[in-house]
């Protein structure tokens, strides 16, 4: 009899729970078309702005959102990617769902590169695009697409709404699904005849779907063998990324590490989550981090990680990468466990809890010896690297002068968004990050472009703070129409171009690794001041060292957008560097 | 079957998904994405509406299947993703073979390659019969390949469906990741 019933393994009690929960309803009006029930739905989850691009497949929506743009505000991009990277940029700040809408076939294909660079750095965006009607599906239609099955790979969850009645709940789940657990993009495809059809609306919050377990309850057994491997450490080492910013666990980090006198480095996504001034913060990890916590990773013998990937760019090469260490890894998401480094202990779990579960069971440790070799390793960066960064011996500034300096005046308080290149690893390592949510970068999918509108998204989504864009001469010719949002909406984004005329970082991997054969990476560039001013932005171009000080004087002084072109050493090189598939240990200070 | 290189395993998974559209290619890109082929896929509805069962076969390293099958899991409508050795599971396929009639007028040594073969016919036509094999790969393989001279028209074989052989229930699966979960 026993076997009988345990054979049965695919019995699934249903009434563990329905497919998906939701709420009471919050929002109710009959007799609406599926477009008015989209711009409802995105009011019922408290959204107050979208990026987009209209289109003939979405048109009916652009039409709702014409009788409440006086409750969702609406910026036109010039590129559906940087609605993508908008919505990035203020997801991150804002740490709720940025909105982008884009019509079918271009306009949503043009949405994929940021749909991707959210995905790979679990930024929750919502994309909603237009669809032919239904019954030109597969019909090779004017403007049609497959999203779905183009977008699969690259969203967290993806849906195709093909009549009116489904939007509501579509839109809920999209809500639910992209902000909860690891967060990450959905997107939401709507054919023109459910955003034309009249139906009941009716919102309901998403609580839950059967399928999906996103977060899980603090497991105390892992919680207490983390704690003995922690307590009874001798080199214990704490690696942060940006699942403690995604948690808010930014004070529990600081708390541990004061407690039980960790060492805590960051990565490139989890900085600004500790003050780059706390004692025990001691640099930052990966390809062009900080000497001492690269090459120390290899020498602590507990290594905790929270909320962080072990990307190849932070590991280098896995077989010589803490091979010494315990492995101690939290990650609300149960596929991180493993998969590039084997743990002891894994808690999977958010990070903010976690963390407030272990804080109690740690004990007060202090690591003098332990401390004092990141100093050393620091004092020996300092003197062949940063302090020649940092020396005005050259004939124009260079990349990590201009940054020092902003730094200095902003007193690491502004957020700065980044682009990709040597730009970006220059003002991560040289911006004194003392402000939480300070840092949007693209980083696990490396996006040029991603700067600029990122950057608008990230003012719109925190007014109250100053949002610098620091961009490459290469990056900001990517998506550099987009100034045409900061003038249409004056929208205060400071933008700095350190421009060398060079795609410095490939330029940097040719000398180093191509023998100097210098492939494509010499840019003619147009005349950058002339173009923000054209776009009204008032701007100016720095080529003394001199002038610099002055010149990010005005920039910050500004009330308006300001654009800043410095032409900056053209041959600079980003060092420390563990040259792709080397161990860390093999790091290079020139 | 194809053969196992270096230290590769078969392994059988099996995956309780919501029966929505798409949630196949989801699947099939995470192989995909791995340059991982599928060597045999099973789609169908269980018993309990609503709930699909995939079997998917595919040759991977053991270090690496874990891995996989955490990123099916993570698909929001994956309910739960196992994986087995070829020894965790009792696994069937079905094969038919399309033969001419006359072949069994003209010899008894079909009849025979049949009886020996546990195979059955399921239809006779005045021009060709249909016999089915149930049995591992090895199996319907075999049998083809001993009918081979007698002229097979057709030839289709199904892919690996399987039952796990560990005692647990998914729905007990279920309700302890409910029961570890917030939501």
């Amino acid at each position: 009899m026993r076997t009988l019933v345990q054979l049965d393994e695919a019995e699934l009690n249903t009434a563990i729970h329905s497919q998906n929960q939701m709420g009471p309803p919050i929002i109710e009006k009959k007799g609406i078309s599926g477009a008015e029930a989209v711009v409802l739905s995105l009011l019922a989850e408290g959204v107050e702005c979208v990026f987009g691009y209209p289109g003939g497949a979405i048109m009916p929506v652009y039409d709702a959102l014409y009788d409440y743009r006086d409750r969702l505000t609406h910026y036109l991009v010039r590129h559906e990617q940087g609605a993508a990277h908008a919505a990035q940029g203020y997801a991150r700040v804002k740490r709720r769902a940025g909105v982008c809408m884009a019509t079918s076939g271009p306009g949503a294909t043009n949405l994929i590169t940021g749909i991707a660079d959210a995905m790979i750095d679990s930024t929750p965006i919502v994309c909603i695009t237009g669809q032919v009607g239904k019954h030109l599906l597969g019909t090779d239609a004017f403007q049609e697409t497959d999203v779905i099955g183009i977008s699969m790979p690259i969203t967290k969850w993806n849906y195709q709404v093909t009549r009116a009645e489904e939007i509501p709940e579509a839109i809920a789940k999209a809500f639910y699904i992209a902000q909860s657990g690891r967060p990450g993009p959905v997107l939401i495809d709507i054919t023109k005849n459910a955003q034309t059809e009249i139906f009941d609306f009716q919102y309901r919050k998403c609580l839950k779907i059967r399928s999906y377990f996103p977060k899980r309850k603090v497991d105390m057994n892992a919680i207490q063998r983390a704690a003995e491997l922690l307590n009874n450490a001798q080199r214990p080492f704490m690696l942060i990324g940006q699942g403690v910013v995604l948690s808010g666990a930014q004070a529990e980090v600081q708390e541990v590490a004061e407690k039980a006198g960790i060492p805590v480095a960051s990565t490139l996504l989890g900085l600004s989550a500790m003050s780059v001034h706390h004692p025990q913060y001691v640099g930052y990890l990966g390809m062009h981090g900080n000497y001492g916590p690269n090459v120390l990773t290899n020498q602590c013998d507990v290594l905790f990680a929270v909320g962080m990937r072990f990307d190849d760019r932070v590991t280098g090469r896995l077989d010589c990468y803490a091979k010494q260490a315990k492995v101690i890894h939290i990650d609300i998401d149960p596929a991180e466990i493993d998969k590039n480094v084997k743990t002891e202990v894994a808690i999977i779990a958010d990070a903010k809890e976690a963390l407030q579960a272990l804080l109690p069971l740690l004990e007060v440790k202090r690591y003098p010896e332990w401390m004092a070799r990141f100093r050393e390793y620091n004092a020996i960066e300092y003197e062949k690297v940063i302090s020649k960064d940092f020396a005005p011996n050259t004939p124009l500034p260079k990349m990590a002068e201009v940054v020092h300096l902003l730094s200095q005046k902003t007193k690491g308080k502004a957020i700065i968004a980044t682009d990709v290149g040597q730009h970006q690893m220059m003002a991560t390592r040289y911006y004194e990050f003392d402000e939480p949510y300070s840092n949007v970068t693209s980083g696990g999918l490396g996006t040029m472009g991603f700067c600029l509108p990122a950057s608008i998204g990230a003012k719109i989504g925190r007014p109250d703070r100053e949002v610098i864009a620091i961009i490459g001469d290469g990056g900001f010719q990517m998506t550099m129409q987009e100034l045409g949002v900061i003038m249409q909406y004056h929208i205060p984004v400071k933008i700095i171009v350190m421009n060398n005329n060079y795609l410095g970082m490939v330029r940097q991997w040719q000398q180093l690794f191509f023998d100097r054969r210098y492939s494509n990476v010499d840019i003619q560039n147009p005349d950058f001041v002339k173009i923000a001013e054209a776009f009204g932005i008032p701007a100016r171009r720095v080529e003394k060292r001199e002038q610099l000080s002055q010149a990010l004087d005005e920039l910050l002084n500004s009330h308006s957008a300001y654009f800043l072109e410095v032409m900056v050493e053209k041959e600079d090189n980003v060092f420390p560097m563990v040259p792709a598939g080397t161990c860390i240990a093999d790091i290079r200070l020139e | 079957m194809q053969p196992l290189e270096g230290n590769q395993q078969r392994y059988t998974i099996s995956i309780f998904t919501e029966d929505k559209v798409g949630l196949l290619s989801r699947i099939t890109a995470i192989f995909t994405r791995r340059k991982i082929n599928i060597d045999s896929l099973t789609v169908s509805e269980t018993e309990n509406r609503g709930i699909s069962r995939f079997t998917v076969v595919i040759r991977t390293t053991p270090d690496r299947i874990g891995v996989i099958v955490r990123q099916i899991e993570k698909q929001v409508e994956v309910l739960k993703a196992f994986y087995y050795t070829d020894d965790q599971v009792v696994y069937q396929e079905l094969a038919l073979y399309k033969l001419p009639t006359e072949v069994f007028a003209s010899s008894k040594a079909v009849e025979k390659i049949l009886r020996d073969n546990h195979a059955r016919v399921i239809t006779i036509e005045p021009e060709f019969i249909v016999i089915e094999k149930t049995g591992h790969e090895e199996e319907t393989t075999k049998l083809f390949n001993e009918l081979k001279p007698y002229g097979v028209l057709s030839f289709v074989r199904s892919g690996r469906i399987a039952i796990a052989k560990p005692m647990k229930l998914l729905k007990v699966h279920l309700q302890e990741l409910e029961n570890i979960s917030v939501f």
